[in-house]
């Protein structure tokens, strides 16, 4: 077993110290090592988005990168999404349109969005809807995804 | 699975990186870029490096730029970075074009155009891309520097040219001139899919006939290249829908076509014939 090595990062607006060990996927540490499981672990490899988290507001799946990847950088989750007790408009818009049954492809969904939006604020519908294609949910069959980020996106960019 | 123990190296130059790969790679040591094809590969435990030498804290290698002739792309620029041309005339469109077919957003913003040439997927756009165009690419070690050619690169599937202890440290791209025409068209099972097969042209139209005729498949063999039958059947010649029928054919029987759980021979080979006749068809449209 390689040495844990110290990592400084940064989740939600909070400093967190943790040791890793080299192999340690980002989603592993966040969830294990930091103790917030609101991002999720599908398919361990990439493919389902369900691990989407944002990485310097970047959307990222933490299952592909190393926690050690991460260090001194700024990672918002879907604990974060909420401000001072108030709901994102994407987490509103969700409930608002049923976008989710589950609720486990749901932060990775979250934050893909999130990230999408707050980089693109005047992504094309075509875009916006090809960006979260990327996602796999079970539940829904989407259209409700869809129609939640679309709502979401204008009351975004409503109060801009 | 969880991957299996590594030892972990950051290094902050490319000097420090090639040193540091140079003593790792014989003993299953390797570069950790986007790490978008490497870490699900490890998940599965299908590679165990035992060293990773992880090259984005090298600040050298974010270059893009353009210099002389050609944009030069370094090892550790994401896809991401090309959804906007980076640069103006066809050169920035076409990249601009084909990056979206690239996995999906997320995988994107991690992902680097450099690796993807590294790891020689054949479904890899940008390998099919780097061979069209006649891209070089910049390899170090501590054995020194060298250019390689993109005809000459790959070799096989998920085989290039270099050595276990040489980092691709940057591709170069010609800029291509502004009456350059160029269609690419990719098909793939779902958005977001390995490429089944690919085709990229590129040629200029002078008088009302092509000139400068490329045209590269991928996805279809274990690497991609320029169909010379096709380019030499083109030239010369007025675009109709007919010649690129003509052109469609030459490259579907030019073909050696892989076998898969993706596709049979047969289906790929037809399926080389139509993404060759659609992206010469976008070419002009």
């Amino acid at each position: 077993m390689a040495a844990k090595i110290e990592i400084n990062v940064t989740v939600n607006g909070r400093r967190y110290c943790i040791a890793v060990e080299p192999r340690r996927t980002l989603v592993d540490a966040i969830r294990e090592d930091i103790g917030m499981t609101g991002t999720h672990i599908g398919c361990e490899h990439g493919v389902c988005g369900a691990c989407t988290i944002l990485v310097d507001g970047v959307p990222v799946r933490s299952c592909l990168m190393f926690a050690v990847q991460a260090d001194r950088k700024s990672i918002r989750t879907v604990e974060g999404l909420a401000q001072d007790g108030q709901l994102h408009p994407l987490q509103r818009a969700f409930m608002e349109h049923h976008g989710l049954q589950c609720g486990f492809c749901t932060p990775g969904f979250l934050m893909l969005a999130a990230g999408v939006l707050e980089r693109e604020p005047d992504i094309s519908d075509e875009d916006l809807t090809d960006a979260l294609s990327s996602n796999l949910c079970r539940c829904t069959g989407y259209q409700n995804i869809i129609k939640a980020v679309r709502a979401a996106a204008q009351k975004m960019r409503s109060i801009r | 699975m969880k991957p299996s123990s590594f030892e972990y190296h950051a290094p902050k130059t490319i000097d420090e990186a090639v040193r540091v790969l140079g003593q790792v790679a014989s003993e299953d040591g390797c570069v950790l870029a986007g790490g978008q094809s490497l870490i699900p590969t490890m998940a599965f435990r299908m590679a165990k490096p035992s060293h990773l030498v992880d090259i984005n804290g090298v600040a050298e290698l974010d270059e893009l730029a353009v210099v002389g002739d050609k944009l030069s792309i370094g090892a550790c620029v994401r896809h991401a970075a090309f959804h906007r041309p980076v640069v103006e005339g066809p050169l920035g469109r076409l990249l601009a074009f084909v990056v979206k077919h690239i996995a999906h957003y997320a995988i994107r913003t991690r992902g680097t155009f450099c690796g993807s040439l590294a790891n020689a997927d054949p479904s890899s756009e940008w390998a099919l891309t780097a061979v069209t165009l006649g891209a070089s690419m910049t390899a170090k070690s501590v054995r020194g520097t060298r250019e390689l050619a993109a005809n000459a690169f790959f070799e096989s599937i998920m085989t290039t040219q270099l050595a276990e202890d040489e980092l691709l440290v940057e591709a170069q791209l010609p800029i291509l001139s502004e009456q350059t025409r160029f269609g690419f068209y990719e098909f793939s099972r779902r958005a977001g899919d390995y490429a089944v097969a690919m085709s990229l042209a590129t040629f200029a139209l002078t008088g009302g006939v092509m000139t400068d005729v490329r045209v590269g498949v991928g996805g279809a063999e274990g690497k991609p290249r320029r169909i010379d039958e096709v380019e030499r059947e083109l030239a010369g010649q007025v675009p109709s829908e007919h010649l690129f029928a003509h052109a469609a054919e030459m490259a579907a029987a030019a073909i050696d076509p892989m076998e898969d759980q993706q596709a049979d021979a047969h289906y790929r080979r037809d399926l080389v014939r139509v993404v060759t006749r659609r992206a010469l068809e976008r070419a002009i449209q």
